[in-house]
């Protein structure tokens, strides 16, 4: 009767099914429905999502223009003009400031090279991956959807599928601490602060016992030395 | 003068004269309704793509909570085909060839980059956004889109689906990409895809 047993198996995980013991599924639909069965899994910390533009504490723009991101990007799908900063009344510190952004998301392939070649850490990416197109035109964002907004936090496009943490962790952060980096960056903060967020607390790093990063907090270390040149 | 009812009034140009009514609002509501939740893919996975693709199709996202599980490896037995991957110059005419051979209604939803714009394959082997070739209706961005990402175009096409007109079709053309031909070789607003 081996046949029985192997059916036995499968009516026992069919009914886990409906107990709960063995549901692997997560109900994801994009909002048209409600509660458990509209669940996003957690992303990484370090994933790759949809970029924003980040601005200081003081609300300047990091952005200086320098075309660096687009020059980097194997697909190009990013096109940057630069332009002289009214000195009344100027958009971001220093010289010139990023006149015109865009990125069209129907090349981009999320490598991060362009955060890494920026360097102010102006362009990171954020953790938000749902979203689609209708046209072609749709998918070009300019600088008005992705500079972040006065709070500091991203500009949530109706279009896209934001939730809880998807805008954490979009900081300099996020390149400075990467664990294949230098160790010698490791409990140390090299990186600016930015609007909203404040300057990042580092990560205790893989040397350390206690490898943990919480999530949205506070640093306070306005005491280091390099900090993107403002100030 | 005679009243004239409105079955005369219509007569001419038959149910399109109808317009919309109780009756027909509802008929098109179910219609919208069960197209958008028995949405059958034909399986055109291509490259990397087609992976989260069938991840999607997994127990972990599953696609058979939207009724459409079942990949159909013929085109006539689908209603959506999920360009999944970079379309080669010489995948071109084989897609356009499973997207005639699909039965109306049909959509098309542009998996990732390279299938919705080349992506980082900016050259003369890949084709350069499958909207050249047929009309598509949603674009998934990401290199590859993940599985949410696909779920949230699908969505996105299930509005599109449920908003829409049941007896409209496709014109000429219509959700093509008119190309400019800059070279002087080729005429000049070539409109490929569509129905000719």
């Amino acid at each position: 009767m081996g046949y029985l047993e192997g059916f036995a198996i499968t009516w026992r995980k069919f009914a886990r099914g409906f107990v709960g013991d063995d549901i692997v599924t997560t109900e994801y639909s994009a909002g048209t429905r409600s509660g458990r069965h509209d669940e996003k899994r957690p992303k990484p910390e370090r994933f790759h999502g949809r970029h924003v533009l980040n601005r200081y504490e003081d609300g300047m723009e990091k952005c200086i223009g320098c075309e660096l991101c687009a020059g980097v990007c194997p697909a190009r799908c990013i096109y940057v003009r630069g332009r002289d900063n009214d000195p009344a009344d100027p958009t971001s510190p220093g010289e010139r400031y990023g006149y015109v952004y865009e990125i069209n998301y129907l090349r981009c392939i999320h490598c991060d090279l362009c955060v890494e070649a920026c360097p102010t850490e102006a362009i990171t990416e954020s953790k938000l991956f749902e979203f689609s197109f209708t046209s072609r035109e749709d998918a070009i964002y300019t600088k008005d959807e992705l500079v972040v907004g006065d709070d500091g936090r991203p500009k949530r496009l109706p279009w896209e599928d934001w939730r809880v943490g998807d805008d954490e962790f979009t900081s300099g952060w996020v390149r400075a601490t990467a664990p294949q980096g230098s160790a010698a960056y490791e409990n140390r903060v090299a990186w600016s602060g930015e609007l909203g967020y404040g300057v990042r607390a580092p990560e205790a790093g893989q040397a350390s016992e206690s490898a943990t990063v919480v999530p949205g907090s506070h640093g306070h270390g306005h005491d280091h030395a390099h900090d993107g040149g403002h100030h | 003068m005679a009243e004239i009812s409105p079955l005369q009034k219509i007569l001419p140009d038959g149910l399109a004269g109808l317009g919309h009514n109780v009756l027909t609002a509802r008929i098109e509501d179910v219609v919208n309704w069960s197209r958008a939740r028995s949405l059958w893919p034909a399986t055109f996975g291509l490259a990397c793509c087609a992976i989260e693709m069938m991840a999607a199709g997994g127990a972990h996202y599953d696609l058979s909570r939207f009724g459409m599980e079942v990949f159909r490896a013929s085109p006539r037995q689908a209603d959506l085909m999920i360009v999944a991957g970079r379309v080669s110059q010489k995948m071109a005419p084989v897609l356009r060839q499973i997207y005639d051979q699909m039965m109306e209604p049909k959509w098309v939803i542009s998996m990732g980059v390279c299938a919705s714009s080349g992506g980082m394959f900016n050259n003369y082997a890949i084709v350069q956004g499958v909207d050249q070739i047929v009309p598509v209706d949603v674009y998934a961005p990401g290199c590859p889109p993940g599985p949410e990402t696909l779920l949230h175009a699908i969505i996105t096409l299930h509005g599109m689906i449920e908003t829409g007109e049941i007896l409209r079709r496709r014109a000429t053309g219509e959700g093509a990409v008119q190309i400019e031909q800059r070279d002087g070789q080729t005429a000049s607003g070539l409109a490929i895809g569509g129905r000719r």
